[in-house]
């Protein structure tokens, strides 16, 4: 079936959805070139990992009409990426094995696709300003881990969501977040739009908790291979080796497990203790496939794209997808949670005026909700205290005997976001978590030629 | 070192799944994105050689759906670009390709099909679609067809039987044949006493013991009856407790979590009961090696096994000491080892009975078939002619006023409906801009007559979905050319590997909600 429009246009396909008007769309969709062209041009999207989500991501986030992406992954490439995160080659002259990931992907990308322009960030997530985030438009994440994913929602929900007067978010701070996670045969795509959609933090109940052997089991009755091994990794281990920490990329560490979790399977008759189930166990490796990636991915990709240009309409709100027995995906509408630490307005907390920043954190961790401990205070764009580096502790360290209110410009009642380590469920983690202050005593005025010093 | 590259995928179908892949065979038809991007997935799970036969010149317009391209392919071969890019991906992977139209080559050299093991026909209209499927039934090769459209899409496999063994289910009751103990166990069981004085030995009686020893009161108690009653169930779980002597004996916990174990039907499900009365399990000459062993279960399950298949030999991970749990470990192997002999020696009679080799069927094959004997999975597809020509007509009215379903079985409708729309007015609805509201109403008289040619008269499709489909203008979309490519893909590994189920059904993507669905036609 020949084509036969005059000039053919390298977004012939694109063209159909973005220039067209249609039924089943967004609220804001205006086709046109213009709109086509302004994805082109200024719409900025950031691809957080480039592993086997993130090479995917780029790939079709690049053949969407994406022209600004940039990708971050602290990673470098190893062999058994091989299999699936396909920007990475290891044929002939090419061998990518230890180079970081984010600049190869991006370099590819670049190379097949031209007119992409792709900024590679070789870190970690947590080393960026918090500003760093703000300047795209959508977030798309191809992580593997909760705690990374905790930490991007605590950014975005967090931070850089705000809301107005009756806790209602301000539309231009949303910043909204498209999330894969694959495993085997499963994965999901989800949207989540600050404020609106839940975010990770209120369906953190979705993601079971860790497999974890009772203590008394490694150290007293082993049945199992795995008990084996965790006894030597978990046990053996600091017997032997004191203080220093088992790394499990260093190949003479993971030979030391090995050896042994055989002398221990041997000890009490346990078969099946093999290199490969030690490695499994220890570094808790997710089997993963191209297929599986690819799916994902692309769900998220085509969500991304419909956000931004309105198309379509949008997944609401999280995909399940399941295809080793037959081919299950299904969509769930789940709710916010309207207590939600992260992408709420923020706990409120009434403080006296004469309340000094000291006692301000040691009151965060008595607080039921929040039991933070080690806490810094930021205050919009200001720290005012910061526990970690050294060198900035001691530049903050004599805000800590004035007072909140003094150091908050004397405004009644303002938001601000304290990060610190928290206890949720018993588990410990990293939390970046909103709260509004209100003072007591003070007149609702701000004056600050008025205001006279503590 | 070269196969850790692969490390992350045999853990999920091992070895001897990783060696069907790379002996497989597969031949792409057009390899648009659609067909690229399933191909691309297997060429990096090491499928053995790719074959894509494509006829067509890279275009401008394709550099902005095919990662397989770029601009120095512009005005080349199709194929060649697609064949050389996907090697790079993996030099193990025998790749060529074939400049020529699939549309021609079904109708020119139907015998070209024979030598794959698997066909994924990518955006081949419906004419072809029936084509290409009688070819391939004959010649007894697999076919996954794709078809990519704007945001909708369908994926549909087609073999007239694939037999399963190994169809690693996410969950699978364990078989600890708490409700119909043999001599054996029962004897290991005996010999461990559940009132014993130790506090430390109480608590490590694992739960198997517990409950078997519970059950053989109860039934002695109750005329040789397990607890079959709620109320029944509710006195033997408090029986159970009654035994434990402090809080904190998990043993005990775990025994009442598991009583239901006790309460569960005795024998075979009736799946398997199915698969044993199917016809194919009356042996010949021309049996596959998967009849002749279900053949063989149905003479166990009659005979040795007393209504039971083999016993499965594994036991799940419990509370107990290393000493009870590895006791209990050998008493399960041990009866599952002499269940797999009795089985051998069937699945032998059997094939000498039908004139074959007694030993052409391997130990390990026999032993996995005992193992997975309550797990077998058989699916039979349709022929695609027989679908397309007389679909359920239950199924397309079900869905159409189903909220959740309309909108995939709307595009299901509309996708044939594009075809017979070409074939009155040469060009895909909306495929160029001018006349779409002509387009709209056009296709809008051929859905709503090929619904009545289906026998569904009455039936209605949305207008909305008209609509979108002339916006889509039979476009290739990445996007949706990558799902659908990964979903194509990965039951072509399901169906390689013969791990795991395929699909059953025709699969509709649905890009505008994700309310996809799996149709039953």
């Amino acid at each position: 079936m020949a084509d036969l429009e005059a000039p053919q246009s390298k977004t012939r396909d694109l063209d159909k959805l973005l220039l067209r008007a249609g039924n089943l769309v967004g609220p804001d969709f205006y086709p046109g070139a213009e709109l086509r062209d302004d994805i082109r041009d200024y719409v900025r999207i950031l691809v957080v990992g480039a592993g086997g989500l993130g090479c995917e991501l780029l790939k079709d986030l690049a053949l969407s009409g994406f022209r600004n992406l940039d990708v971050i992954d602290m990673d470098r490439i190893e062999v058994t990426n091989l299999n699936r995160q396909f920007l990475f080659r290891q044929i002939l002259l090419l061998e990518d094995v230890g180079k970081p990931k984010a600049e190869v992907a991006a370099k590819r990308v670049m190379e097949r696709v031209s007119g992409v322009e792709i900024v590679p960030h070789f870190s970690r997530i947590e080393d960026k300003e918090l500003d760093f985030y703000n300047d795209f438009n959508i977030i798309a994440l191809g992580l593997d881990s909760i705690e990374a994913r905790r930490y991007i929602n605590g950014v975005a929900c967090g931070f850089l969501v705000e809301y107005d007067e009756d806790d209602t978010p301000r539309r231009e701070t949303i910043k909204p977040m498209v999330d894969g996670g694959t495993e085997g045969f499963k994965g999901h795509a989800r949207v989540i739009v600050p404020g609106v959609t839940p975010c990770f933090e209120c369906t953190i109940w979705l993601f079971p908790p860790q497999v974890k052997f009772p203590l008394c089991t490694l150290a007293e009755t082993p049945r199992n291979a795995a008990h084996c091994i965790e006894y030597a990794h978990l046990i053996k281990w600091h017997e032997v080796h004191g203080g220093k920490s088992f790394d499990p990329d260093e190949p003479e560490h993971m030979k030391w497990v090995y050896d042994e979790a055989i002398k221990r399977a041997e000890l009490f008759g346990i078969p099946g203790v093999t290199y490969s189930l030690t490695q499994g166990v220890v570094k808790n490796i997710i089997p993963a496939i191209a297929s599986t990636n690819a799916i994902i991915s692309a769900a998220c990709a085509l969500e991304t794209l419909k956000i931004v240009s309105g198309c379509s309409k949008t997944l609401a709100n999280y995909l399940t997808y399941n295809g080793g027995e037959g081919l299950h995906t299904k969509v769930t509408e789940f709710v916010r949670d309207q207590d939600c630490l992260v992408c709420g307005p923020g706990i409120l907390i009434e403080l006296d005026t004469s309340i000094t920043l000291q006692k301000f954190i040691d009151m965060l961790e008595e607080h039921p909700k929040l039991l933070l401990s080690k806490a810094s205070v930021k205050h919009g764009k200001d720290s005012l205290y910061m526990q970690a580096p050294p060198v900035l502790e001691e530049m903050h360290r004599p805000n800590l005997s004035k007072p909140l209110y003094d150091l908050m410009g004397r405004v009644q009642k303002d938001t601000v976001h304290v990060f610190g380590t928290g206890l949720k469920n018993e588990e410990k983690h990293s939390s970046l978590t909103k709260l509004r202050v209100v003072f007591k005593g003070a007149d609702g005025v701000t004056d600050m030629d008025t205001a006279i010093g503590a | 070192m070269s196969k850790s590259k692969y490390d992350r995928q045999l853990r999920i179908w091992g070895e001897v799944g990783q060696g069907a892949l790379e002996e497989a065979s597969i031949c792409l038809l057009n390899c648009g994105p659609t067909g690229s991007e399933a191909l691309k997935n297997l060429v990096l799970g090491g499928v053995g050689s790719i074959t894509i036969v494509d006829g067509s010149k890279v275009q401008l317009g394709d550099l902005g759906n095919n990662f397989m391209v770029d601009e120095r392919s512009v005005g080349q071969s199709k194929a060649k670009s697609t064949c050389a890019f996907l090697q790079e991906l993996n030099d193990s992977v025998k790749a060529k390709f074939i400049e020529e139209s699939p549309d021609t080559l079904i109708v020119t050299n139907p015998s070209f099909f024979s030598q794959f093991t698997l066909v994924i026909a990518t955006q081949l209209v419906e004419d072809s679609m029936v084509k290409l499927d009688r070819i391939c039934r004959e010649a007894d090769v697999k076919v996954v067809f794709v078809r990519s459209y704007g945001l909708t899409a369908l994926v549909r496999v087609s073999i007239k039987e694939h037999t399963i063994i190994d169809s690693k289910p996410d969950h699978f009751l364990d078989d600890l044949r708490l409700n119909n103990p043999w001599p054996e166990l029962n004897s290991f069981v005996e010999t461990i006493d559940l009132n014993v004085s130790d506090h430390v030995a109480h608590k490590h009686i694992p739960y198997v013991v517990i409950l078997v020893k519970m059950a053989d009161e109860w039934t002695k108690s109750h005329s040789g009856n397990l607890p079959s009653t709620r109320e029944e169930k509710k006195e033997f779980k408090d029986f159970v407790k009654s035994k434990m002597i402090s809080m904190d004996e998990d043993n005990y916990k775990e025994a009442i979590e598991a009583a239901f174990k006790v309460f569960a039907p005795r024998g075979i499900s009736s799946e398997i009961q199915q698969i044993c009365n199917d016809s194919c399990a009356e042996p010949s000459s021309n049996s596959s090696d998967f009849w002749v062993m279900v053949a063989a279960l149905k003479e166990f399950v009659s005979n040795e096994g007393d209504g039971e298949a083999p016993l499965e030999g594994s036991i799940p991970d419990m509370t107990s000491s290393t000493e009870h749990y590895i006791n209990l470990q050998k008493i399960y192997l041990a009866k599952a080892e002499a269940d797999f002999l009795v089985m051998e020696k069937r699945v032998k009679n059997i094939l000498k009975k039908i004139g074959r080799d007694p030993s052409s069927i391997s130990k390990p094959t026999i032993k996995s078939f005992c193992k997975n004997a309550r797990k077998l999975k058989v699916c039979r597809y349709r022929r695609v002619e027989d679908e397309f020509s007389n679909p359920s007509v239950t199924e397309i009215q079900k869905c159409l006023a189903d909220e959740d379903y309309s909108g995939a079985m709307g595009f299901y409708v509309l996708l044939r409906s594009v075809d017979r729309f070409t074939a009155n007015y040469n060009k895909f609805p909306g495929q160029f801009d001018g006349g779409m509201d002509e387009d709209i109403s056009r296709l809008k008289t051929t859905a709503l007559s090929l619904l009545a040619d289906l026998g569904c008269n009455g039936s209605v499709l949305p207008d909305d979905l008209i609509n979108e489909m002339c916006r889509f203008g039979a476009s290739e979309l990445h996007v949706v050319t990558a799902f659908v490519g990964g979903i194509a893909s990965q039951e072509v590994i399901k169906l390689v590997t013969k791990q795991f189920v395929p699909m059953l059904g025709t699969y509709i993507f649905n890009g505008i909600d994700h309310k996809s669905q799996l149709l039953t036609l």
